[in-house]
């Protein structure tokens, strides 16, 4: 089996989460299994109420760069990632908790939640990326 | 396999053509990924595609999942790049 790509996406921005989706999406496709957990800010991103609605730019983002793209399209591409590929998404169970956000409130690209321990886990011996 | 001279690729039918134009990087890749689907084992897929690393892209990806990657012809800018399905 191939050893699988691990992302803790932890920021909640339109850029990141484009960028996080992009990897996901370009790794997936090329027949590498995902292991994404959602920490914190993503956490709220992958709200049902709230996805694919704008969440602007991080903030070393230049003035110039804030509205060169009206919408980034990562919540379709995480999506597709998943349709395509071999893609786990599991949100962190202590964001939940901290942010109050019930699992149930998450969309349905997520796959449950889960503690590190299960993250690391899946991870194997790959590597392990933090956005 | 090897990627086809020009002549021989516009001599090409495709079982399917994909119009990815105007799609960033990964948007080509995944359509071609899920059309792949739809065309027979052994049967081509033609992807056009507005984003210049498509081509390369694809060559990387047919390469490493089995598929037969046949090269691409520049059109009126856009590229047509044409994979053979191979399992």
């Amino acid at each position: 089996m191939t050893t699988p790509i691990s992302i803790v996406l932890f920021s909640g921005t339109d850029d990141k989460l484009h960028a996080a989706a992009t990897l996901v999406a370009g790794a997936s496709a090329m027949g590498r299994p995902v292991n994404l957990l959602l920490q914190f800010w993503a956490v709220d991103a992958f709200r049902s109420d709230r996805i694919g609605q704008p969440r602007g730019l991080a903030t070393d983002a230049g003035a110039s760069a804030a509205e060169a793209r009206a919408a980034l399209p990562w919540a379709e591409t995480f999506r597709m990632a998943k349709e395509l590929g071999e893609v786990q998404v599991r949100a962190c169970s202590a964001s939940l908790d901290f942010l109050g956000i019930p699992v149930t409130d998450l969309d349905a690209v997520v796959d449950g939640a889960c503690g590190v321990a299960a993250f690391f886990a899946d991870a194997e011996e790959g590597p392990i990326t933090f956005i | 396999m090897d990627a086809l001279a020009t002549p021989e690729l516009a001599a090409i039918v495709a079982d399917k053509v994909i119009d990815a134009r105007g799609a960033a990087c990964p948007g080509p890749l995944l359509d071609a990924k899920k059309s792949m689907a739809a065309v027979p084992v052994g049967g081509v897929i033609e992807l056009w595609s507005t984003d210049t690393v498509t081509k390369s892209d694809a060559a990387a990806w047919a390469t490493k999942v089995g598929h037969g990657f046949l090269g691409y012809a520049e059109a009126d800018g856009y590229d047509r790049v044409f994979v053979r399905r191979g399992k």
